[in-house]
């Protein structure tokens, strides 16, 4: 087997011999040979076969000769130098790095070039006389990395990063090695002179370096406590913030009135552990957006047509927004429908399946209204705008309700829950013991009081979901089930009904079985439909194609393709039909009405030869390896639900192929779905969504939780909680498990660390905490949380 | 003994100097990729490569 020297693909039907290697296509041949002749050969020795062969591209970035939407796209510009970010989803491996970053010597224009591998954008600084951004990107693209570019970047914003919790780490860290560096000498109360001496100057600069710790790194955990607090509810940084002004407020007071050293290193701890376990649990996929719209799928420039004054049609490139109703649009292959239009000239031929989720590309007349998200899949058309890009049936799913408010708030995880009972009972311990010294001994009432609330904060369990969730989060990122946060691992453990897209989802965009039902064609005849097929561009026709016999091939004498019904041809004397059942001629009403109706539902090519009906080839989906199976267990403990927007042409096989009882709903527009999610959850289920299109944008966001199934991570999915890489479909059912076990990872983690409080409490309430307890037994407690459930989270996954 | 006074200004002296250098570096941008640096820093290498001389090759396609 010959793999190609670029990209390492299996060369299958042309090898091309060039300079002593192969390769699979002339695109990848031309990339070599562009680096090979700029001194870029070097790229091919970081890293095996790293290309990827580019595709043809005439046309598609003549948007780029608009000013306005360069000036758009710009980071920075003046007439000597111009600075651009693009992301460019084939960067994979260190070759594109190093290629991308020598740029500059396939065109001196560009002065630098930087890569940001995680986020897989470039930023290139050039000069605009030398070269401009079109031919910037024509040459990306020629090299095999062509650019990503959408509506979401006619409006960007500076790139802004959140290094808020990275300073405040890094203050509560500073400050935490000083303090117990400074407060080492008393821990151990040698009565020595100088020491004595020297105590006011020590203690009081460890109460400095707390200063910032409390007033900056803490500042989140008293917002957050009383923001619940107005709201009414007891969350786990009511006590968090309770043990830090308390420990911040005792300290203090032992220090003025110099009773003792105070407890200022277990507060700079207390608080650099609990980030040090906010920081572990973001983890971020830099190079996935969880958040796209629409915005990300459209274009952003469409070719315009203008009527000049003398009648003479001139094609210009024009912003996506300022398309008005009544222009003229053209459309080119392989190009996205921005808007809703008329066609008026030329063959549609528009594939819905990302926005429908109907499988199979429709045939339009002219006349006939298309909708805005379609991709025109044969040659070039012409549409009139019926509504712009805002008001159209797509885009108008985004002013629901559910795409403005805040889901995350409503969902109450379990932590919350436990902190609740916590806060009472520590209050009340508190209260209870400083009643009884009160009676007893009353000098001691305060340091028993302060020395409870400083022990009980809940600071083990705050660390034990960080580091559970986060550490599960990065598990299941390893096996591709990108999650947007942790918080959602929590509410995949409540999950009881799962709703499954269909066409995407349940089915791989890319293979069809085909299957053949009639009188059985001889030899003559398919070498007839071959050759035949062979001649047409319709996407069917390739498809039928591929999988027929193709020898003997004969050169037609006669070939006719009538748009949107089939294709006639004829050889010597012999004629073929192929194309749909009024086409071929046969008599409808001859036939059972089972086979008519399934002509309609499904997609069928009929075939008849020297008019004589023969039979027709079925295209069915394929599905996933292993739906079956999934659903099997699924079905045990979860309801299940299919719920499509294709028609019902599949519901027998689903049937036979999915275990009995599955809820099969089809027809569903894009708010159908949203609804439906919606009354599912009204009657108190727990729903997880998963779909691939833009027409479940709307239930994926509805649901509880929602999961994007990708054939490719970088290209679009959209809005979502977690994106699953669609190989790995099958391991559906163990994530839900593992998030499952997680959770109860986290409740053992919680046992264990009240187990520590109760020691704390037990030398706190009987007067006996001196500050080197404390200060052992914080970081110990914390400590061997984090060992706990990274260890057991480990070991919970060890079979994904 | 007023040593001490010196020798603890200076080490807190110092520590914050490190510490205002590491706020600096993170407000550059330092640490928002942290992936690509460690890669880049091994391309020195091909720098000293010497430029192969071009040879003409013939070009075969087979279908």
């Amino acid at each position: 087997m010959i793999t190609c020297f670029h990209c390492g693909d299996i060369c299958e039907d042309t090898i091309i011999h060039h300079r002593e290697k192969s390769f699979c296509c002339h695109g990848c041949k031309t990339v070599f040979d562009i680096l090979h002749d700029n001194d870029l050969g070097y790229y091919y020795d970081i890293e095996n076969t790293p290309g990827v062969s580019p595709e043809d591209i005439t046309g598609k970035y003549d948007f780029l000769d608009n000013e306005n939407i360069v000036n758009k796209l710009l980071e920075f510009n003046n007439e000597k130098t111009q600075i651009v970010s693009l992301l460019i989803p084939s960067i994979h491996c260190s070759s594109c790095i190093w290629v991308l970053e020598n740029l500059n010597k396939l065109s001196i224009g560009v002065k630098s070039s930087q890569v940001n591998f995680p986020e897989k954008t470039i930023r290139i600084t050039y000069s605009p006389e030398e070269i401009s951004i079109k031919d910037l990107v024509l040459l990306l693209s020629r090299i095999g990395y062509e650019p990503y570019i959408s509506l979401e970047d006619s409006n960007k914003k500076e790139k802004s990063y959140n290094r808020d919790l990275i300073y405040k780490l890094g203050v509560a860290g500073f400050a935490f090695g000083n303090v117990m560096f400074l407060s080492f000498p008393e821990y151990f109360e040698v009565e020595e002179f100088w020491l004595d001496q020297f105590k006011p100057v020590f203690r009081w600069m460890m109460f400095c370096f707390s200063l910032p710790v409390v007033f900056y790194s803490g500042k989140d955990y008293f917002i957050s406590a009383y923001k619940g607090l107005r709201s009414k509810i007891l969350n786990i940084d009511v006590p968090i913030a309770i043990g830090i002004a308390v420990l911040f407020l005792r300290s203090t007071i032992d220090i003025v009135f110099d009773v003792g050293t105070g407890f200022f290193d277990s507060l700079t701890g207390l608080i650099f552990f609990l980030l040090l376990g906010k920081f572990f649990q973001q983890k971020t996929y830099s190079f996935l957006s969880f958040e796209r719209d629409y915005k990300s799928y459209f274009p952003i420039a469409v070719t315009r047509l203008v009527r000049k004054e003398d009648n003479t049609v001139m094609e210009e490139q024009a912003e996506v927004y300022e398309v008005k109703i009544g222009d003229r649009l053209l459309i080119r292959n392989n190009e996205l429908l921005p808007v809703d239009a008329i066609l008026i000239k030329g063959n549609a031929l528009i594939d819905y399946s990302f926005v429908t989720g109907e499988a199979v590309p429709l045939v339009k007349n002219s006349g006939d209204k298309l909708f805005a998200g379609g991709k025109q899949q044969a040659g070039v058309i012409e549409v009139e705008v019926l509504k712009p890009v805002a008001q159209s049936y797509l885009t108008q799913l985004w002013s629901n309700e559910v795409f403005s408010k805040d889901s995350t708030a409503i969902f109450q995880s379990l932590i919350d829950s436990i902190s609740k009972r916590f806060t009472v009972s520590v209050l009340s311990i508190a209260f209870i013991a400083t009643l009884f010294w009160l009676l007893y001994d009353p000098s001691k009432a305060f340091n028993v009081f302060t020395a409870v609330l400083i022990i009980a904060c809940p600071c083990a369990i705050a660390l034990a979901s960080p580091f559970a969730l986060g550490n599960l989060l990065r598990i299941f990122g390893k096996n591709k089930l990108y999650l947007k946060e942790a918080s959602v691992l929590e509410q995949m453990a409540t999950i009881n009904t799962v709703v499954f897209d269909k066409t995407g989802t349940l089915t791989t965009n890319k293979k069809n079985t085909i299957t053949y039902e009639g009188v059985a064609l001889t030899c003559d005849e398919e070498v007839m439909l071959t050759s035949t097929l062979r001649a047409s561009n319709h996407p069917l026709s390739r498809a039928l194609y591929d999988i027929l016999d193709k020898n003997n091939i004969k050169t037609l004498d006669e070939f006719e393709e009538e748009i949107g019904k089939g294709i006639k041809a004829s050889v010597n004397s012999q004629q073929i039909k192929v194309g749909s059942l009024a086409f071929v001629g046969d008599n409808v009403a001859e036939k059972k009405p089972q086979e008519v109706s399934d002509s309609f539902t499904k997609t069928t090519v009929h075939i008849s030869s020297n008019n004589t009906y023969k039979g027709y080839y079925t295209f069915n989906n394929e599905y996933r390896n292993g739906v079956a199976d999934i659903f099997k267990e699924l079905n045990t403990q979860r309801e299940v639900i299919v719920l499509s927007g294709d028609n019902e042409g599949e519901k027998k096989y689903l049937e036979s192929i999915l275990p009995a009882g599955t809820k099969l709903v089809f027809n569903q527009k894009p708010d159908d779905k949203l609804s439906f999610i919606k009354e599912l959850q009204r009657k108190g289920k727990k729903v997880m969504m998963v779909g691939d299109g833009l027409n479940d944008a709307g239930a994926l966001k509805q649901s509880n939780v929602g999961i994007v199934i990708s054939e490719n991570i970088n290209v679009f999915s959209p809005a979502c909680d977690g994106i699953l890489d669609a190989s790995q479909f099958k391991n559906i059912v163990s994530f839900l498990k593992l998030s499952q076990k997680g959770v109860s990872i986290i409740k053992w983690s919680f046992i264990l660390s009240l187990i520590y409080n109760l020691i704390g409490l037990s030398f706190a309430v009987t007067g006996n905490l001196m500050p080197v307890i404390a200060a052992i037994l914080m970081p110990l407690s914390s400590i061997s949380i984090v060992v706990f459930t990274s260890l057991a989270t480990q070991y919970i996954s060890r079979d994904l | 003994m007023s040593i001490i006074y010196m020798l603890l200004s200076v080490s807190v002296l110092v520590a914050i100097i490190f510490f205002i250098a590491f706020i600096i570096s993170v407000k550059r941008g330092q640490y928002d990729d942290t992936y690509t640096p460690s890669v880049r820093m091994l391309f020195e290498d091909e720098l000293v490569k010497e430029k192969t001389k071009k040879q003409p090759f013939t070009t075969k396609e087979k279908q």
